[in-house]
């Protein structure tokens, strides 16, 4: 996630002629970088089943998750939590239930500051 | 943790939970407030636009000491196509003047908690950091809360779930099932820094006004729902709401459509310099009317967004019908105590109380909505874009004679949409709202 800083910093311009640029255009990487997060050990998140979600055709949670929590790899559905906005969008677009949604830990997770 | 009984826990320090924590402790009760964040707010994300109707009741003149960010004067509702928009705009002075319409728009980490500290000032106990996961039960009533912390468990007369859209809890209490994928939205947004200068100056504002700006069409692919920029101080709140069905079914990812908004060609100007401060993600619950879960149960009440009391229509109110049904659970705990029953029944008046107040009889007029929207989706696909090169057409000017123009631009509509099927939508759309 390190390469993403310098384009996050780069944003913004000064004087008054730089805010006629068009904005840094950030990688969804570069975004989660301003999110602070005091992230647990323990995930919040799991999968219940792994033959269900091999199973599942739609697969929609590599789609719907806000921050692309979810992944491909190969065949397999691999979660992270890390970077988790705790919406709980992927516990409702799933079509089987498959996923054991709780929240993290009191002051664990993401911290907005603007919100 | 205290083995003392309180008179009312409320999980969730959002406007709904500390609306009812305020209205308790004001009456004397012992109320104490489960939040899950770090404080109050910090998990808490909506658009931008706070309705204050409930608040001016709670804090008279709230607006001279609340972390405000602008008045909202002008209102914009705006079609877009892939090249073009078409947009309504009402902006005036009337709401520069207190209460300024009841409408500002806010930053939720800053706003919640000042309103956590109204609450504690009335003398409600607020403890952060604690997540509640489950809630105890005596002979079918709802006895107290479980939360995860050692020895976390606490018993109350009245449990109030004010915790949110990811209503965990009142799933489990088995007042409502896992909600459908076409009755919840998904909203992602980003908060972007500019100047104060630059912003009024790009806005037209002076002084603490402000502007919501609501696009709909292509700013969301001609998807089922919309795209938002408010004008905070120094930042703008951009973002967007979208249909979880119609998002998963396309395969478009919240971020991609964000950015395909924000790139928009009448949208990237209004952006430019910006610095992107932060990036959030939350859901709407939008069922309506027609989907409300229940809502009390014996020793239980559910508020605000975890009970689905969101205006769907354009109106878009979420944060005033919070606060009006976290003030009527409170006073239904209130009349309890007095009659010592805790009884499904003996809290019935909050029920009573929204049906004969603004926010069931708003969500009612409207019931019909979210099932008319989401069988004539052509509204945001087929129409702009028909309606963005019928305009283009009619201020076409290259020289042919204006009654050849008119005569050119009438039949084109005639042969896309058609008179009939056009007055049919209309009346229908009508009807759905009347």
């Amino acid at each position: 996630m390190s390469e993403g800083s310098s384009a996050a910093s780069n944003q913004g311009n000064a004087g008054i002629g730089g805010y006629l640029k068009a904005p840094a255009k950030l990688t969804l990487e570069d975004k989660l970088f301003l999110v602070a997060f005091n992230v647990d050990k323990e995930p919040h998140l799991k999968l219940k089943d792994k033959a269900v979600c091999a199973a599942c055709k739609a697969k929609p949670c590599l789609y719907i998750c806000p921050v692309e929590n979810y992944t491909l790899q190969g065949e397999e559905v691999v979660l992270s939590w890390e970077g988790c906005l705790e919406c709980g969008t992927c516990r409702i677009v799933c079509p089987h239930d498959a996923i054991d949604w709780k929240y993290p830990l009191g002051g664990y997770g993401v911290n907005f500051r603007n919100g | 943790m205290s083995d003392d009984k309180m008179d009312v826990i409320i999980i969730g320090a959002g406007p709904s939970g500390l609306a009812a924590a305020i209205t308790l402790a004001r009456a004397g009760l012992d109320v104490v407030v489960f939040e899950r964040g770090k404080q109050p707010g910090s998990k808490n994300v909506m658009g931008g636009i706070l309705f204050t109707t409930i608040l001016g009741e709670l804090v008279p003149d709230f607006w001279e000491t609340a972390p405000l960010e602008r008045r909202v004067t002008t209102r914009r509702f705006s079609m877009l196509s892939e090249d073009s928009e078409l947009a309504f705009e009402f902006r005036t002075e009337k709401y520069n003047q207190p209460p300024y319409n009841n409408s500002f728009t806010v930053l939720r980490a800053r706003f919640d908690r000042w309103l956590a500290d109204q609450a504690e000032e009335a003398g409600a106990f607020i403890i952060p950091e604690t997540v509640v996961d489950g809630l105890h039960q005596e002979n079918g009533r709802f006895t107290g809360v479980k939360t995860r912390r050692a020895d976390g468990d606490m018993s109350a007369d009245v449990v109030i779930l004010a915790e949110g859209a990811n209503s965990l809890l009142a799933e489990q209490a088995g007042l409502k099932k896992r909600p459908g994928p076409n009755h919840m939205v998904v909203g992602v947004k980003e908060v972007i820094a500019l100047p104060r200068e630059v912003i009024e100056d790009r806005f037209a504002l002076e002084g603490e006004q402000g502007t919501a700006l609501e696009y709909f069409g292509d700013a969301v692919k001609g998807m089922l729902g919309s795209a938002f920029i408010y004008t905070n101080k120094d930042t703008l709140s951009v973002g967007l709401g979208c249909s979880i069905d119609h998002l998963a079914a396309a395969r478009i990812r919240p971020n991609e459509l964000l950015e395909h908004f924000k790139s928009h060609p009448s949208v990237r100007n209004l952006l430019r310099g910006g610095e992107i401060k932060e990036y959030l993600a939350h859901m709407i619950p939008e069922a309506g009317y027609k989907g409300l879960p229940r809502m009390v149960a014996g020793g239980l009440l559910v508020t605000g967004d975890a009970a689905g009391l969101v205006n769907t229509s354009l109106y878009h109110e979420g944060s005033n019908l919070a606060m009006a049904s976290g003030v009527m659970a409170a006073r239904a705990a209130i009349a309890a105590k007095e009659k010592g029953d805790f009884s499904a029944e003996g809290l019935g008046s909050y029920l009573a109380e929204l049906n004969s107040s603004f926010v069931l009889q708003d969500m009612e007029k409207f019931k019909n909505l979210p099932e008319f929207i989401s069988r004539h989706t052509h509204f945001f696909s087929e129409y702009p874009r028909v309606m963005a090169d019928l305009l283009g057409a009619y201020f076409r000017i290259d020289g042919t004679p204006k009654r050849q123009l008119q005569r050119e631009v009438i039949a084109e509509f005639r042969k896309r949409i058609g008179v009939r099927r056009f007055l049919g939508d209309m009346i229908r759309l009508l009807k759905a709202m009347r």
